[in-house]
């Protein structure tokens, strides 16, 4: 709780941050774009529904969306103004979350400005305002009420959808629940939750006496709100580190994946790199898989774990494995290096491969060892597997060389499928060999007879910049080779997993009896 | 001081008003008088231009209405709305005020002239100055509304059917002061209503309008004694006939009584 208490301002800010900048740009956006196309229908009606149609894009899937539009985007202002943009953190979370508030404060904008009695619209000309001046002294005014209950519902829709910009490395309160789901760790996930409310509801109740106020003309009211908003923003601004500071720092930011072997190495690899040069270090835990890769090339984060057969089958879309399986990590490391000048600091020394697992039990009653032997089952039995398995490579040269079709597939968190197992809800799981579940839990791995699955050797990668210009950060990597072996990774994993120790903690002990031996 | 030059009004096929040419001298009240559709509050708002003729032009002591811009022509006339059209987000002080801060003019300059105003329209300054106008009665809402249209001294007034909505007794109440008020300001004013009582009580010449068009101008009196067709003559027997069916029905209700 009280490491949970330490996260929370850092958190909360950055949340504020992301939802204030967002806002503030929507309106920026939205309410002159309504007043300008409010008295032509022509052109409102398109582009409510051109709001409307990014409003039904959920709201995941229009952060994740950003990360590669924005690289594309920075590629191309890389070539023709000579700066890139940053397609990793507060940029894609804040385009995404200002997209999203569009279409209330555009909505509003124009039911408002449409209420406003033609017979006033009249009167003012008529007393001999110009256009502008009936627009400034009358519509307005008189539209602002409705603008704002529209502001309103932006400000708690962008406060929940904040904390999914998470996973593209933008800081918010998601933080809290996305590595709390993964380390099942309860505490966060409420404290996460319940500082989302709790903002919600203070900008909601300061936006709510804002609209009370300019609807019944209470100066008093109206002179509050806005001075706390104003306060809130300033604050916001304040706190903000640009990302020019952030550069001349120079720490070296670890990135980790979703889960939490990723989590327990992201901390080692810190805290190793910190005790032995001394650099300042950060980490930017919960990327999206091929997030965590976009980034590393972009230079947004400079190191992170990844696993040999995933550059194998999602970057470099390889389906056949060669015949010798050590022949793989020497082409992953030829790839990564001559297409993406990338490096592999390190093999910890453990693999991390997709394996099929079973309740124990269940594949001795059916005598299975193998997963040929699954195959003549299969049809009688559900599989579930992690979120993008049944998208990979690997998948289809498993349905290939076994033949294998299930009764069902079913996706599911892979903090979860261990439990779906246990409880026999799925019959057969797409285990992570790492997972020290897999023993706590009395689970079977099927034994890959055909060679389907490339090999998992985790491998330390480091960005281009790191690689070139600080080399005593890939030397104090490769100090880690053949340092973790697949024992006391299930074991530094259960840690977390089963006890609920806080995966740094667990990264430092590991670190102490290195360093002892 | 102004003239109506064969102005016309057309919305594609349908005439809204057709060559109507008019004068109005420097301090007379003219009515224009019609039933609904006739073309009078058309017509009235050609003079400012919150409509713009099709066809020829309005001329205001001698110069083109076309020669200032819509907006700089209109604070110098002063215009008073069927419906009022009071701004609700503004003070009654606010409302009056509006003009005279368009024109620029200073604070206190304005601040004494809304209370000159509010005394003028006989509501209490200190009363009604920071009031909003849904706490205004209807009648009270049409003074503040005429006040507004008088704010910057206008030499030229325009009215329409400013007295509508109102009950028959606040209207006769107020048709008989605004009577006063118009003698003693001496603006000039054009005044639109198909009330014919009301276009006796307040005319110094009334123009009657058929289907856009004119059917005929001058004082009560020439109107009432020589109505030019059928359609006038009517139109002026309107009040006779009314009275008529009073006292019908007062007869009968007294034989049975």
């Amino acid at each position: 709780m009280t490491e949970q208490l330490r996260l929370l301002p850092g958190y909360f800010t950055a949340h504020l941050q992301l939802t204030l900048a967002a806002l503030l740009l929507a309106v920026a956006i939205a309410v002159p774009l309504g007043i300008s196309v409010a008295r032509r229908r022509m052109l409102a009606t398109p582009l409510l529904g051109v709001t409307s149609v990014i409003q039904t894009i959920p709201g995941l899937a229009l952060l994740a969306i950003m990360v590669p539009a924005l690289a594309a985007l920075g590629a191309l202002t890389q070539r023709t103004f000579g700066f890139e943009l940053r397609s990793i953190g507060f940029l894609p979370a804040l385009i995404a979350l200002t997209l999203y508030a569009l279409l209330p404060i555009l909505r509003n904008t124009l039911v408002g400005i449409a209420g406003v009695d033609p017979a006033l619209i009249e009167a003012a000309r008529g007393v001999g305002m110009t256009e502008t001046e009936v627009l400034r002294r009358v519509t307005l005014p008189l539209a602002m009420p409705v603008i704002v209950a529209g502001l309103r519902t932006a400000a708690v829709w962008v406060v929940g959808t904040a904390t999914l910009s998470t996973p593209v490395g933008a800081t918010s309160l998601g933080n809290f629940i996305f590595s709390g789901l993964q380390t099942r760790n309860h505490v966060a996930v409420l404290v996460g939750c319940a500082a989302a409310a709790v903002l919600a509801l203070l900008l909601d109740q300061a936006i709510q006496a804002l609209e009370a106020g300019l609807r019944d003309g209470r100066r008093g009211l109206v002179a509050g709100a806005l001075l706390f908003l104003t306060g809130l923003c300033f604050w916001a601004a304040a706190s903000f580190d640009a990302p020019g500071s952030r550069l001349a720092s120079r720490a070296v930011v670890i990135g980790a994946k979703t889960f939490t072997e990723q989590y327990v190495l992201s901390e080692l690899l810190a805290a190793r790199i910190a005790n032995a040069t001394g650099l300042p270090t950060r980490t930017l835990p919960s990327l999206g898989s091929t997030v965590a890769f976009d980034a590393l090339r972009a230079g947004e984060i400079d190191v992170y774990v990844e696993y040999s057969g995933t550059v194998w089958a999602t970057l470099m879309r390889r389906a056949q494995l060669p015949e010798d399986r050590s022949r793989v990590l020497a082409e992953v490391r030829e790839f990564l290096h001559t297409e993406h000048a990338i490096e592999i600091a390190a093999a910890l020394g453990f693999e991390n491969s997709y394996a099929l697992g079973m309740r124990a039990d269940r594949a001795r009653r059916l005598g299975i060892e193998r997963i040929s032997q699954l195959a003549p089952h299969a049809p009688q039995l559900e599989i579930g597997g992690d979120y993008e398995f049944f998208q990979r490579a690997e998948w289809t040269a498993l349905q290939r060389l076994y033949g294998l079709t299930f009764r069902a597939e079913r996706s599911m968190d892979s903090s979860l499928m261990y439990q779906a197992v246990e409880q026999g809800e799925v019959d057969v799981i797409t285990a992570f060999s790492t997972d020290g579940r897999i023993a706590a839990q009395d689970i079977a791995l099927l034994d890959d007879d055909r060679g389907a699955i490339p090999p998992y050797d985790a491998l330390v990668l480091v960005g281009p910049r790191v690689a070139s210009e600080q080399p005593q950060v890939l030397a104090a990597l490769a100090g880690l080779a053949g340092t973790i072996d697949a024992a006391q990774m299930r074991r530094m994993n259960l840690a977390v997993d089963r006890d609920g120790r806080p995966p740094a903690e667990v990264a430092r002990e590991f670190l102490q009896t290195l360093g002892a031996n | 001081m102004i003239e109506l030059d064969r102005l016309c009004k057309r919305h594609g096929a349908v005439v809204a008003v057709e060559d109507l040419s008019l004068e109005v001298a420097r301090g007379e009240l003219l009515v224009l008088l019609g039933r609904s559709g006739s073309g009078k509050t058309t017509t009235l708002k050609m003079v400012n231009r919150l409509i713009e003729p099709s066809a020829g032009c309005v001329r205001i002591a001698g110069h083109d209405t076309r020669e200032l811009a819509p907006h700089d022509l209109r604070r110098g006339i002063g215009y008073c709305f069927q419906q009022v059209g009071l701004f609700p987000h503004l003070s009654v002080a606010r409302n009056i005020a509006i003009t005279p801060q368009l024109l620029g003019w200073s604070e206190a300059r304005i601040a004494a002239r809304v209370d000159e105003l509010l005394g003028l329209v006989e509501l209490e300054p200190s009363g009604f100055r920071e009031r909003r106008p849904s706490q205004l009665s209807g009648g009270e809402q049409q003074r503040v509304g005429l006040a507004r249209a008088l704010a910057a001294e206008p030499e030229v007034v325009l009215l329409d059917e400013p007295f509508g909505a109102l009950d028959p007794l606040t209207r006769d109440r107020l048709q008989c002061w605004f009577n006063g008020l118009r003698r003693r300001l001496g603006f000039t004013a054009i005044f639109v209503t198909h009330d014919m009582v009301e276009a006796l009580v307040l005319g110094d010449r009334i123009a009657v309008l058929e289907q856009g068009r004119l059917a005929q101008v001058g004082t009560p009196a020439e109107l009432l004694s020589a109505p030019a067709d059928a359609t006038v003559a009517e139109l002026m027997a309107t009040p006779r006939r009314q009275a008529a069916i009073v006292e019908r029905f007062l007869a009968t209700r007294g034989r049975n009584a």
